[in-house]
């Protein structure tokens, strides 16, 4: 018994500092009591019911040799040191996701992103990851495409995949738009990005020719280097020479972005990829420390109020309700699909032994829901007029700061337009308003933390594109390895019709497959930079209800190996997750098709603007009839992809009862494990 | 205590997706003795390959 009075101590600390996040009214909460209480959560979370999952539902063993012990060849299959895996997982899941979810979220307040997140982590995301890294460590490591296939059939696998192929095209159109929000008029920040290209190159060659396989050597000399580039864009932003030439307008970034990721992911991936993934990725953790280390220190008050108005639908940044938008809006954080193909890639492989699971699957993702909270209190000690004023689209709150100050402080958050100007010259921009997308708000708040432990107000701007630049450099990775691996999915997709196109090696498949991928994401992101309402209000939802279906679908596939297991006593484990991400993403995906307000409706939206045209009329924000016509096609197809992946989760739900039916059936387990006993022979 | 900068080194390799050559290196004695293995320069671009060609999936959003 005394061995749990720590926990039920934590436990108490927890929900104290909670109940203080959650009541308090009026006076000014401390930033720190939200992450005490996120904190103690996630302790006891993981003591609790990680290990309660690991021993009782799983039964994990250690006895049972893991993949990297059976197939053990010192490349992929490796027992690797829990500590060491755990970092290795960590950087893998955590990318740009969990910083922007919840920046946006802000818009509702702190209190119901917390909430989110803390109970989504612990009872969804966490368990999710836990379970697909048990499921594949017990199957040689295999990928979820693969795991679905073996245990709800052929069909079900296939519609899988190509509902991943999809959400990785709106993973990629969403954070290209990112990068597109944070850095059009913006020659700094465009500058000190557009660096890190040749950058990059030379790292790679240093690390293939002068001193291969120098990762930290070469690492080190990239942050310099960096440094540098940020240090000189300054001036390179003031020149009236360099300035223009590296100021550009969104749809300018736009194609730029599109070419960029058609060629980067078809360079041999020493030269621009893999050197730029070791800055991003050590630049990510090192970001992520030091800003949790800030917050400690700066302790700030929240000034975002707890709940606002924006609850019941209307807000600006994002349109709809708390349920079910919030719980699809903080994807990344809370719970993510995505990471279902992180935990049955290179992560099973790896694992020492079972009982190393529950840190590695449920403890990073807990360690993710951690930043999504970091970046959460980010958004929330911002003034709440700096942030609206940051995160309305233009075609609400106009482009100078008077009309702007005017129209958040008629939202209820006051400001004045000299705040706004201010504050731009702070972070050494023309402009703060209608900066959205996320990265520009994090990279606000972010500054704001780092001048006030270093630096002071001086050292803001160098803070603000330091913060912009860690947050484009990572994302500029993903986009081009999630090109390339796009391309390989399309070529499986297509091999199953035409099987020379799964031919890997030869080049013109993979030329083909590259061009329809960048073209599939290109065509998104294309839409939501001429999106008048500033295309995060359309793309973001899209990616946030696909990226839950994808969880959905994992936890599905979990469910169902737990029936073939005869375990289903405990699959309440996954199916609760499993019901509450079906309702939010089917009625979020049904409100999307039909609404009938043309803000959240894609259908609605079109038929408001063919009704118009039909009558000759022309609605802003388009200027011409041909402009018309591209909203309406632009909304068609968007209320077409939603469709589809409502389609591909219920399908993959019909495959998982069918499944778990006929397991019930069975008296004898099913589901098709790599048998215990096989190992002695090896 | 002494092996934590090396616990570090690892870490931060690993996070990039590059395994311990030592490792590798006693995996192919102790298995595969008499068959020649690939010294670091090899080892490193073959694990660069491995990681970044595209079949892993890459990053999370």
């Amino acid at each position: 018994m005394t061995r749990h009075i720590p926990w039920i101590l934590i436990a108490i600390v927890g929900a104290a500092a909670l109940s203080v996040v959650a009541l308090s009214r009026g006076e000014a909460v401390n930033a720190l009591w939200i992450v005490v209480a996120a904190i103690s959560s996630f302790l006891v979370a993981y003591r609790y019911y990680a290990l309660y999952i690991g021993r009782v539902v799983m039964r994990l063993d250690d006895g049972r040799p893991t993949p990297a012990v059976r197939r053990a060849d010192g490349l992929d299959y490796v027992t690797t040191d829990r500590v060491v895996l755990f970092g290795h997982h960590f950087a893998a899941i955590a990318g740009a996701g969990p910083l922007v979810g919840p920046v946006l979220a802000a818009q509702m307040g702190y209190l119901p992103g917390t909430i989110w997140i803390i109970a989504g982590v612990v009872l969804a995301g966490a368990v999710q990851d836990f379970m697909v890294l048990f499921i594949s460590m017990r199957r040689d490591g295999k990928s979820l495409g693969e795991l679905i296939r073996m245990e709800m059939g052929q069909v079900a696998g296939t519609i899988a995949l190509f509902g991943a192929f999809m959400i990785m095209v709106i993973i990629l159109a969403v954070l290209a738009l990112i990068v597109v929000k944070a850095l059009a008029e913006s020659p700094w920040g465009m500058f000190t990005v557009a660096a890190t290209v040749p950058l990059a190159m030379f790292m790679g060659a240093y690390t293939r020719w002068i001193r291969p396989g120098r990762i930290g050597e070469v690492s080190l000399i990239g942050l310099v280097g960096l440094l540098a580039a940020i240090v000189y864009g300054q001036s390179i932003a003031a020149s009236s020479f360099w300035g223009p030439v590296f100021t550009f307008t969104p749809l300018q970034l736009c194609w730029i972005l599109i070419g960029y990721g058609a060629v980067a992911s078809v360079l041999p991936v020493w030269l621009l990829l893999a050197p730029r993934d070791y800055l991003s990725t050590f630049l990510k953790i090192g970001a992520i420390a030091a800003l949790a280390i800030g917050i400690v220190i700066m302790a700030p008050p929240l000034k975002m109020h707890a709940v606002t108005q924006f609850v019941n639908g209307n807000g600006p940044v994002w349109s709809g309700g708390l349920f079910p938008f919030l719980f699809i809006t903080i994807a990344c954080g809370a719970v993510s699909g995505f990471h279902a193909l992180i935990a049955s890639g290179t992560t099973p492989k790896l694992i020492a032994r079972e009982s190393d699971a529950p840190i590695i699957g449920y403890g990073a993702m807990l360690m993710e829901a951690f930043v999504a909270i970091m970046a959460l209190v980010g958004a929330s000690i911002l003034d709440p007029g700096i942030y609206f004023t940051m995160n309305s689209p233009a075609a609400v709150i106009g482009t100078d700061a008077a009309s702007a100050a005017a129209a958040v402080t008629a939202m209820g958050f006051p400001i004045a337009p000299d705040v706004i100007a201010q504050t731009a010259r702070d972070v050494g921009e023309h402009t703060i308003i209608s900066r959205t997308g996320g990265a520009p708000t994090l990279a606000v708040a972010m500054a704001e933390i780092f001048s006030h432990v270093v630096g002071g107000p001086a050292m803001k701007a160098f803070w603000y594109h330091f913060a912009i630049l860690f947050e484009a450099l990572f994302i500029l990775t993903a986009v081009d390895a999630g090109t390339r691996a796009g391309r390989f999915m399309l070529q499986d997709l297509i091999g199953l019709v035409v099987p020379a196109f799964k031919e890997t090696a030869s080049l013109l498949p993979g030329l083909v497959a590259t061009a329809l991928t960048v073209a599939a994401w290109g065509f998104f992101l294309y839409q939501g930079v001429t999106d008048p309402l500033g295309g995060v209000n359309t793309l973001w939802p899209v990616f946030g209800i696909s990226n839950q279906m994808l969880a959905a679908i994992a936890l599905m596939l979990a469910t169902a190996v737990l029936f073939r297991m005869k375990r289903e006593r405990y699959a309440w484990v996954t199916i609760v997750p499993t019901v509450w991400l079906l309702i939010c993403t089917l009625s979020a995906g049904l409100l999307k098709l039909f609404s009938a307000d043309p803000k959240v409706g894609f259908l609605a939206h079109a038929d408001r603007f063919s009704a118009a045209a039909d009558k000759g009329d022309v609605l802003a924000p388009a200027k011409s009839m041909a402009e018309m016509r591209q909203i309406i096609f632009n909304d068609r197809v968007d209320a077409g992809l939603v469709a589809l992946f409502l389609a591909v989760v219920l399908s993959v739900l019909f495959f998982t009862i069918r499944s778990c039916l006929s397991a019930r059936r069975d008296a004898q387990p099913t589901a098709r494990e790599i048998p215990a006993q096989l190992v002695a022979a090896e | 205590m002494s092996a934590w900068l090396p616990r570090m080194r690892r870490i931060a390799a690993m996070m990039v997706g590059m395994p311990d050559y030592d490792a590798y290196l006693a995996h192919m004695r102790n298995h595969h003795p008499g068959q020649p293995a690939m010294d670091r320069t090899q080892f490193f671009r073959e694990r660069q390959e491995a990681r970044y060609g595209g079949r892993n999936g890459g990053k999370c959003c």
